[in-house]
């Protein structure tokens, strides 16, 4: 299967030579006609794709600010250069962000600026062809929309925006990526991205249930549409059976119990994530954010609670308000919606949870911030919340805890390599390639301070972890999730944990018989 | 000459003016339909508009990002704006204390501007990563600038123009009243590509000086909890949404 190399560790992490056309090729496979005629594309290349292509550019150009001022402002510092984990991993100078964002600028500059119409040669500007739709393609999906690169970029421009807008262009005339589209059908048609039915979720929720009941004595509930709790939690489908995602899961679980929260998962929109965002169309974006809309009036809650993962915080935390509010009808004495952390978090302060952080004392820790929590969302009610909330919780549940390179977390995190849309296999190669400089800061920290794993609140950085580890001779099962530990810590009230810590009161209960 | 110089001038101040106020009335009609600022962001205005400032004033994000690139890149921008100041004289008749104070100062970032410029030109012309995106005209700007600083360095320093007359030229074209230009060659070269500056400043990358204020990754409030943010073509899609309500 894999008929690349995995790259090797670099001595020092000096930035890379470049290496012409490394990762040229035809990109991930393209998506079926049936799948893009559901979410309002053609599906194939249509006779005036050229006018097509034009006209669509113009259009996102009137429609998104952030495009219309990239394309004009980038001063070719090349600041940028070197901050791309797939550029850092497959050293292909197309992958350096403003390489990325110029395959677009160039065809920007030719038909929409005076220089590029008059002057193409020396503005760099080229003519639209076929070949350039299909670099795009390729090229515009080896990024994962991490806003890594933005964050360096002295005019602040988010490549991520350009490739939202090419994605979007290039659906537009039959040239969509398979594995987005097909998600963002199942989505509609069954309720989640696995397309895991209602039924079959039911008897995982209740699975579940029995299981809590055997390990900790205490009757946690996983409910599934059950009209009137407190919360409807919105989770990634991941959550729902992968590893280690449902250990987190069986965390909120036990944490929204002890707290006395009831909760729901909605079978019409069991899953958090929105993948509308990846392949950037404010529509579909929309119309999968509606689904909880719904679910939350048909399910009568109070409030939202979201689990771990990273775009689909970005799209609540930034978006949901404005996609699918006001929530008026919800109880505006919580955030609306509500990070599971930021629950979490809040209970640890005000004392509600009882944590036994000796049961992890086999580990020691390290955080690896998902970039859409680091660069596109917050926690709590302070800047930098989404940094200092998650590794709160970590610390509150562990002893041993380690932070990597200071230039490798919070708002520099680099890219697990599999997000925006690239958790497929038919780009394993990018993915194994892009995980580079996160497992180079992991290896650091495991030699130096002796880290055992690695927590992360996103379901795609744990996929795509468990995937590429064994590449660079990690174990698989090294990646957690925080209420994995959360969930192995805490102590719940009337739990055999909490006899077994109390001892006593195991026998005064039984000396009162 | 001189009439050629006033012409042109007029045309350049024009296009410059024309130009950007187009760009700008473009930039902040087009709507930034969603929340996209890069957080950690600031939670108030004032603090957006101290984010905006470091970046204009210090360049923290470049900062950040490469300490050379910085060195250069900020070396060169500063002393471009004390240069500026410093030709205020040209266009103000009395010429105010602290300016004529800035004249002390200011006297050698001539050098530093084009040591800047220089710096940048080598990283373009050596660094791979760097060469790799330039286009002609990214050369072409740093050479143009430093022609521009060279030329003033010559005027000052090595062969002196007539800069009562400059004077009465600049304040001329103020006034539409148009006085002869003295004609040596440093001050032609000088003023020649000055113009050419003007005029395609507005069609160029320099276009980064408003696109840095409108980049909604850094001029946003990131408040989307509290307050919507509904662009005005969305306005549609939203009043479809409304239609689900609680009962
Ligand atoms: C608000 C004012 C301005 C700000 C905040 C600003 C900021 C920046 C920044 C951050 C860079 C990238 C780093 C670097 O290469 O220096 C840059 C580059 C550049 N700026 Fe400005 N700038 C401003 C005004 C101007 C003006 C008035 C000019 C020219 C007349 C100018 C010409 C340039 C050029 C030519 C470059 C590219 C340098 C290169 O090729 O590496 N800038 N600017
Ligand atoms: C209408 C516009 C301008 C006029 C009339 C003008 C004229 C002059 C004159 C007469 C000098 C010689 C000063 C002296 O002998 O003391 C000079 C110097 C200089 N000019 Fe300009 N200039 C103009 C615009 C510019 C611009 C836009 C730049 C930069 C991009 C620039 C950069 C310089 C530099 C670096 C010097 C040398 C140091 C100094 O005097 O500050 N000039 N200019
Ligand atoms: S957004 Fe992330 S993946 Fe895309 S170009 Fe920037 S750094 Fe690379
Ligand atoms: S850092 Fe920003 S301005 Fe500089 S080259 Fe990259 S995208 Fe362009």
């Amino acid at each position: 299967m894999a008929d690349f190399e995995t790259p090797k560790f670099r001595e020092y992490p000096t930035v890379p030579l470049i290496k012409q056309d490394e990762m040229a090729g035809n990109g991930p496979f393209i998506s079926r006609a049936e799948f893009d005629t559901d979410l309002g594309y053609p599906g194939e290349l249509p006779d005036d794709w050229k006018e097509k292509t034009l006209d669509k550019m113009g259009d996102l150009l009137g429609r998104y600010r952030s495009l219309q001022v990239f394309m004009d402002s980038c001063i070719k510092c090349g600041a940028c250069t070197d901050k791309c984990h797939y550029f850092i991993g497959t050293n292909d100078p197309k992958n350096m962000p403003v390489a990325r964002q110029d395959l677009m600028r160039k065809v920007y500059r030719r038909y929409f600026t005076f220089a590029g119409k008059y002057f193409p040669k020396l503005v760099g500007a080229v003519d639209l062809t076929e070949d350039v739709l299909d670099e795009w393609y390729n090229y515009y999906h080896q990024c994962s929309e991490c806003r890594r690169c933005s964050v360096f970029c002295p005019m602040g421009i988010d490549t991520a925006e350009v490739t939202m807008a090419a994605r979007e262009i290039l659906a537009n005339v039959g040239k969509a990526q398979k594995y987005s589209n097909q998600i963002i059908q199942k989505v509609y048609k069954i309720g989640n991205n696995l397309g895991l039915p209602g039924p079959a979720l039911e008897g995982i929720l209740e699975d579940l249930e029995e299981e809590m009941e055997d390990d900790c004595g205490v009757p946690v509930k996983f409910n599934m549409d059950k009209v009137g709790c407190d919360a409807l939690l919105m989770t990634p489908s991941a959550d729902f059976f992968a590893e280690p995602h449902i250990d987190g899961l069986i965390g909120y679980g036990k944490v929204l119990h002890e707290l006395g929260i009831t909760w729901t998962v909605s079978s019409k929109a069991s899953e958090a994530a929105n993948f509308g965002l990846f392949i950037g169309s404010y529509d579909n974006i929309q119309k999968v954010s509606m689904r909880i809309r719904e679910a939350a009036i048909d399910l009568k809650v109070k409030r939202i609670i979201f689990g771990e993962c990273g775009h689909a915080w970005r799209v609540a935390y930034s978006f949901l308000n404005t996609l699918a509010g006001p929530f008026d009808f919800l109880d505006q004495n919580y955030p609306i919606p509500q990070h599971i952390l930021e629950v979490t978090y809040g209970a640890l302060q005000d004392g509600k949870l009882r944590m036994n952080k000796a049961e992890n004392d086999h580990l020691t820790m390290t955080f690896h911030d998902s970039c859409n929590v680091a660069r596109a969302s917050r926690m709590g009610d302070q800047p930098g919340g989404q940094f200092d909330i998650p590794r709160a919780v970590i610390q509150a549940s562990c002893n041993n805890y380690v932070d990597m390179d200071a230039d490798t977390i919070k708002d520099a995190t680099f890219c697990c390599g599999g997000g925006g849309g690239l958790l497929t296999d038919d780009l394993m190669e990018l993915r194994v390639k892009g995980a580079l400089p996160r497992m180079e800061a992991l290896k650091q920290v495991t030699e130096e301070s002796g880290v055992t794993n690695i927590a992360a609140i996103c379901a795609i950085c744990k996929s795509q972890f468990t995937k590429t580890l064994p590449y660079y001779g990690f174990e698989m099962d090294a990646i957690m999730s925080v209420h994995q530990l959360v969930s192995e810590a805490i102590v719940m009230k009337g739990s055999e944990q909490e006899k077994e810590l109390d001892g006593v009161d195991e026998e005064e209960a039984e000396s009162e018989d | 000459m001189s009439a050629f110089y006033a012409l042109l001038f007029t045309v350049a101040f024009l296009v410059l003016v024309i130009g950007l106020t187009k760009k700008i009335i473009q930039y902040s009609r087009v709507p930034a339909p969603l929340k996209i600022p890069v957080t950690p962001a600031p939670l108030s205005k004032g603090g957006v508009a101290v984010r905006l400032a470091k970046e204009a004033i210090l360049f923290a994000a470049l900062f950040r990002s490469n300490k050379w690139t910085w060195l250069f890149g900020w070396m060169f921008h500063m002393s471009l704006f004390i240069v500026l100041l410093n030709h205020l004289r040209f266009f103000i008749k009395d010429v105010p204390l602290p300016l004529v104070l800035l004249q002390n100062v200011g006297e050698y970032a001539a050098f530093t501007m084009f040591i800047g410029l220089a710096g940048l030109l080598i990283r373009r012309l050596f660094v791979a990563r760097v060469k790799y995106i330039s286009a002609p005209s990214d050369y072409l700007w740093l050479i143009l600038l430093m022609v521009i600083a060279l030329t003033g360095i010559v005027m000052r320093f090595v062969s002196h123009t007539d800069i009562v007359a400059v004077k009465e030229f600049s304040l001329g074209l103020l006034r539409l009243n148009w006085q002869a230009l003295p004609t040596d060659f440093p001050l032609m070269v000088h003023l020649f590509l000055v113009a050419v500056l003007m005029i395609l400043l507005p069609f160029s990358k320099l276009l980064h000086i408003p696109g840095l204020f409108f980049a909604p990754t850094r001029n946003q409030v990131d408040n989307p909890r509290e307050e919507r943010h509904i662009a005005p073509w969305a306005a549609e899609l939203d009043a479809e949404k409304n239609k689900v309500q609680p009962k």
